[in-house]
């Protein structure tokens, strides 16, 4: 059987593995589904009345869309460089960390692409962007730096992982002259689409609050925190669902690495806070207006104060080697940390650098229905893609879908 | 424009503009000239025409009215500059709403290019207690003073820079301008202006039909649709003919000052010649050709 017979046949193999599933398997898709519908219509409400619909304003330009799309690229970046300590401590089950890592930072780059394109006044004009038909802006622009960094992290991981599953699935093994140097340029690749994602606000001299030398390392530090928090819920359900087999020591090494990144996280946080409440400059009014509110303006405060609760209580609780192995509380801390770099990405980066704007107006952001919506309707997407891409590569990794040569008589194709 | 080029572009628009206009949803007007539209600076003449014609024709059809959309270029030897005297201004907005009428500017919802800030004489200038939304009998109110502030038409726009697919940049004559038909609506000119210069049209804007200003100029004040980003032009419509902006022939107490910076004997060479002047966040380095001074 040629190579495109095998391509066809692990596509067609693909297919039936995602249309099968137990109940609770169907349930959860029909809910995304069901979420995916509402963000879509919100998005037609949207684009019929005009980005009016959202709670943004000229005094706040960019708000929730454009925080969850910052936040979701600190989980695709911190979801691939899991792939360093599985190298380092030489961890059994390296390609799965890998393949989940990666089909992880599939999905978000998916999601922060589909919050830019529901941000932005003219969709129908994207192709502005693409070299040849429109003008990207480089190297100029930090925009149009993202563009490129984020598509070629995409593309990268997609070209790895359907590499690699389409190997496994016919029973090779990849050639690692390939697919290492590879997965080595994704780690670099990685904390470059966070960090020109920060330089994208970092650059703006216009802003203060986003204007600090440290707002790079905090946005890998904080993506250092909420990403593994998703793939050792992640890894735990594989392992209590599937065959799968993850070493307890797997998990307990990576819930301390993120216990030290939460601490780096934590401190830059106060180097900031210091920094600016110290010094007292009029742009200690951003911080105020996070932590304090200002003339009553105090919307966003009771979120901020919950993210500093959150990462504190999920920092103590990771630190400590009897919280961090115990289960029930090692889930409570990725669930807290989670949430706290949420609330901190989505909310308190954006927001506060624009409140009070440039002329120093309040106006008090708060996402209308359709924000919600709309977004809700992204993460269902990133959530779907997740998980019919998961359903697919377990079996593989498992061993039990293989695509192999019909003349030997071992064609199987099953499902998990 | 000859045959085959035509079915090659159908075709293209068959595949590309049908998936661009899927996600789009809502925006109508789709054309396949428009989705394979050059930028500004590389097209050709005719083009440049078809596009001047096709505003006219769409603003006759939606107002009645027989505009002129004019292309004037910047001339040679020309960069214009500003200045306005804090000490005379009164803080009347009359500057504003000259502006929202000669520049087609959404009466619904209200699009402003200039802000007027009502400051504390005490305080001096303190954007962070300014009141932009002063509502006074009369003016100018004791123990305030008052800054209007606009584009800022900087040497080293921040706007420019963030732009990702040059829908923004500066003209040879110092103007920044926008071409309204390339923004992708994104906003990183908004975050990067350091003066809160720039609107977005957040939903479509309305012009009363009566009230449309025909003398128009492609870069200016021609309509714009919902979902790009607009702001002040200095009048680039009437300025390269020679005349002044709105705002400053306006102005009950001749506070506002504009001219060519090369030519020597103009009025925005007196001013910085014989007054100290100041620039507005003058830190940041964006170097604005907009000058303020006190005049008294």
């Amino acid at each position: 059987m040629n190579l495109p017979a095998q391509f066809l046949r692990f596509v067609t193999g693909s297919v039936r593995i995602v249309l099968r599933g137990n109940a609770l398997y169907w349930t959860w898709i029909s809910a995304l589904l069901v979420t995916i519908a509402v963000g879509v219509f919100a998005y037609v409400h949207q684009m019929q009345t005009g980005l009016i619909s959202t709670s943004m304003r000229d005094q706040v330009s960019w708000a929730f869309y454009i925080g969850n799309f910052t936040f979701l690229v600190g989980v695709a970046a911190a979801a691939v460089l899991l792939v360093i300590p599985a190298y380092v401590y030489n961890w059994k089950p390296i390609k799965e960390v890998v393949i989940l890592g990666e089909l992880l930072a599939i999905a978000a780059i998916t999601m922060c692409a589909l919050f830019v394109l529901v941000d932005v006044g003219h969709p129908d004009r994207l192709q502005h962007l693409m070299p040849g038909i429109g003008k990207l802006n480089l190297p100029s622009s930090l925009l149009a730096w993202d563009v490129v960094v984020l598509n070629g992290y995409l593309l990268l991981n997609f070209t790895i992982v359907t590499y690699l599953l389409f190997m496994l699935v016919r029973g090779k093994h990849p050639n690692y002259a390939i697919f290492t140097p590879l997965v080595l340029l994704s780690i670099p690749w990685a904390i470059g689409i966070h960090t020109v994602t920060a330089f994208l606000y970092n650059g703006l001299a216009a802003r203060p609050f986003w204007n600090s030398a440290i707002l790079a390392p905090r946005f890998i530090a904080s993506a250092l925190c909420s990403g593994p928090a998703v793939l050792l819920v992640l890894m735990q359900l594989l392992r209590r669902f599937t065959r799968f087999e993850i070493q307890d020591a797997a998990i307990w090494k990576i819930a301390e690495l993120m216990a030290y990144a939460m601490a780096v996280n934590l401190f830059l946080l106060g180097a900031e806070v210091f920094k600016e409440f110290y010094s007292g400059t009029e742009h200690v009014i951003h911080m105020q207006y996070m932590f304090t509110g200002v003339n009553g303006h105090s919307a966003i405060v009771p979120f901020m104060w919950i993210a500093v609760a959150c990462s504190i209580i999920a920092f103590l609780l990771f630190l400590v080697p009897k919280t961090r192995k115990n289960p029930i509380t090692l889930n409570i801390g990725c669930l807290l940390i989670y949430s706290g770099v949420y609330i901190e990405k989505g909310m308190g980066l954006v927001i506060p650098g624009m409140t009070p704007d440039t002329l120093g107006e309040i106006y008090e952001y708060q996402p209308s229905s359709t924000e919600l919506m709309v977004a809700a309707g992204v993460f269902a997407v990133g959530f779907l893609l997740f998980t019919l891409m998961v359903k697919v590569a377990t079996p593989i990794m498992l061993g039990e879908f293989r695509v192999a040569d019909e003349e030997h008589g071992h064609a199987k194709t099953a499902a998990a | 424009m000859n045959a085959p080029e035509t079915t090659r572009r159908d075709l293209l628009c068959t595949l590309a503009g049908c998936a661009a206009a899927a996600v789009a949803g809502g925006c109508s007007d789709f054309t396949h000239t428009e989705f394979f539209r050059s930028h500004f600076k590389e097209l050709s003449e005719d083009e440049l025409t078809a596009i001047r014609e096709k505003i006219e024709a769409e603003c006759k059809t939606k107002y009645d009215k027989d505009v002129t959309v004019s292309n004037t270029p910047a001339r040679e030897g020309v960069q214009f500059a500003y200045a306005l005297d804090i000490s005379r201004c009164v803080g009347c907005r009359r500057c504003v709403y000259a502006c929202v009428a000669e520049n087609n500017q959404s009466r619904d919802p209200v699009v402003q290019w200039i802000r007027v800030l009502e400051m504390d004489k005490e305080k001096g200038i303190d954007f962070e207690h300014a009141n932009p939304y002063y509502d006074a009998e009369t003016v100018p109110r004791p123990g305030h003073f008052y800054l209007p502030v606009a584009c800022q038409h900087c040497a080293d726009p921040a706007c420019v820079k963030s732009c990702p697919v040059g829908a923004t940049w500066k003209e040879p004559d110092g103007i920044v301008v926008i071409d309204y038909d390339w923004c992708i609506g994104c906003r990183c000119c908004m975050s990067a202006c350091p003066y809160g210069a720039r609107r977005f049209n957040w939903k479509d804007p309305s012009l009363p039909a009566d009230q449309v200003n025909a003398n128009m100029h492609i870069l200016g004040n021609r309509p714009r649709p919902k979902g790009v980003v607009e702001k002040c032009t200095w009048c680039v419509q009437r300025v390269r003919d020679g005349r002044y902006p709105a705002c400053v022939e306006v102005c009950p107490v001749g506070a506002r000052k504009f001219g060519n910076l090369l030519d020597p004997s103009s009025e925005i060479r007196y001013v910085l010649d014989k007054k100290r002047v100041f620039v507005l966040k003058n830190e940041l380095a964006t170097h604005p050709r907009f000058y303020y001074f006190y005049g008294l």
